[in-house]
């Protein structure tokens, strides 16, 4: 299953990083943008840094890898493969071989047990969907005060066609039993050590057989990229990234609640505080639940914070807005910080895919221009104006802000 | 170019598991050496980098904790407290 070729793509993907004269102390200072907000550890270490397969992506840390994707890759509704986000809660990530590579469906919760290799996965009805795939902790950086995990700027999140059989046709093969609760994934990557929880997460059983959850073998009409769950990954559109199981390897049904630790204390958000509407019930206690579908929000991603413009000459800003899975209905654009003017909206490539928005203004006098952004979906969530706290530092989805300098 | 192929394919031999780390240089204090030996185990040091200068010294005796119980690193009580005093001394607030 594991074999040397990441070891020497890495290899020659180091070479690289050093032709196109990006070194990691300098990186900074090359151009990549560090919101300020971040822990100032954070901007100490964050460097550009490729790993194989993938452009320059800004590295928060090496082992587990933990790279998100700079903000101008977000101009457009789809993010390209090889600057997709990669997250990783544990170290030891073989490299999984797809011919030998197989996905083992049962549980106590099913009737019977089936396995499935790679050929048996792309021989049933494949369907395909544009969903964005963001980690819960996108923008945990930014939390004020400062929380502790993976110091996420923006771009901890990636949009992609995803192509696969639904989940509901590989249950099937099996049959979930009425009493099954919950649908359980295992991936192939673990700890270091024994005693670290493996990384295994579950899903509503409601959730598992939506026509639009599938396990994806396919992202951008490509071969999913080692990093991002090669051969096959679980896609949960609309609900956060900590679900969509990278290089899965079994699926279970259950009839109770799975206990592992990713599960409960992790991935946890206070009952009441967010506005959403899809519940995981078999997992809520009196005070928290597992986190579940992204919160409705945007991104200005034209122009950096700080870049510069031209007073009197008229400047177009724009970006992406995304949600849980309602769409997205307006984006609003504000230049004054007091009044807000609706901004056109791009392609529309479904309700869990980035929409892209444009808008465009005059500034009209010299100095600071402050823009907004606002994006609200079709059940009328918005954006929050004032960051809503919670232990881990999830679901950031505070009205993003972008600094002209007019000149 | 052949030689360059060359170096690279040795370096490539040479690399350990993980062969895009490069080191992660933290302050060089007492209590390093325990740093390296322990948490380097599991994860890159710039974890700790990240995570800093914001915890206080109650939040890395939690991380401290946090990672021996709940995900099982075998670190002995002695070199737990060599750690966390690390931590709080040198990226703590």
């Amino acid at each position: 299953m594991i074999t040397r070729r990441r070891l020497l793509e890495g290899a020659g993907a180091g070479a690289a990083i050093v032709g196109y004269g990006l070194t990691p102390q300098t990186s900074t200072a090359a151009g990549f943008f560090l919101p300020p907000a971040l822990p100032e550890g954070t901007r100490n270490t964050a460097t550009l840094d490729v790993l194989a397969g993938k452009k320059p992506l800004i590295k928060l840390s090496y082992r587990p890898p933990n790279y998100e994707t700079p903000i101008e890759y977000f101009r457009t509704a789809i993010t390209p493969n090889d600057a997709f986000f990669v997250r990783y809660h544990l170290s030891d990530i073989p490299e999984v071989d797809a011919t030998s590579w197989k996905v083992a469906i049962g549980g106590e919760g099913a009737n019977g047990q089936a396995e499935l290799t790679l050929d048996d996965l792309k021989a049933m009805p494949a369907f395909e969907v544009v969903a964005v795939n963001q980690c819960s902790g996108n923008r945990r950086g930014l939390f004020q005060p400062h929380v502790p995990g993976v110091e996420w700027g923006y771009g901890a999140m990636g949009c992609a066609r995803w192509k696969g059989a639904r989940l509901k046709d590989v249950l099937d093969k099996v049959g979930l039993k009425k009493e099954a609760i919950e649908i359980v994934f295992d991936g192939a990557d673990k700890g270091v050590v024994d005693k670290t929880p493996d990384f295994i997460k579950s899903v509503p059983v409601w959730k598992a057989v939506e026509e639009t959850t599938l396990i994806a073998y396919e992202m951008n009409g490509q071969p999913l990229p080692h990093f991002n769950g090669f051969p096959a990954r679980i896609v949960i559109p609309g609900w956060t990234g900590t679900y969509w199981m990278k290089h899965v390897m079994s699926i279970k049904a259950v009839t109770k609640p799975e206990s592992g630790f990713w599960m409960n204390p992790a991935y946890r958000i206070p009952l009441g505080k967010f506005p959403l509407v899809a519940r995981f019930i078999s997992q809520e206690t009196a005070a928290n639940t597992p986190i579940t579908e992204m919160v409705v929000n945007s991104l200005i991603t034209s122009h950096a914070d700080g870049a510069n413009v031209k007073a009197g000459v008229p400047v177009s800003v724009g970006g992406i807005a995304w949600d849980g899975g309602y769409g997205i209905r307006t984006v609003e654009v504000s230049t004054d910080g007091k009044t807000w003017s609706q901004a056109a909206l791009g392609i529309d490539l479904g309700r869990f895919a980035f929409r892209t928005f444009s808008f465009n203004f005059v500034p009209k006098a010299k100095g600071k221009q402050t823009v907004m952004a606002r994006a609200t979906n079709a059940i009328g969530q918005s954006q929050t104006a004032e960051l809503i706290q919670n232990p881990a530092g999830y679901h950031h989805n505070v009205m993003h802000r972008v600094t002209l300098n007019a000149a | 170019m052949r030689v360059v192929i060359i170096a690279l394919a040795a370096a490539a031999l040479a690399l350990p598991a993980a062969a895009e780390e490069k080191p992660v240089d933290l302050k060089r204090a007492p209590g390093l050496d325990k740093v390296e030996a322990n948490c380097g185990a599991c994860h890159s040091l710039d974890y700790i980098m990240m995570n800093s200068p914001f915890p206080g010294a109650a939040l890395w005796d939690a991380e401290v904790t946090k990672m021996i119980k709940a995900f099982g690193a075998p670190i002995s009580e002695a070199d737990a407290k060599t750690i966390a005093d690390y931590l709080k001394q040198n990226y703590g607030s």
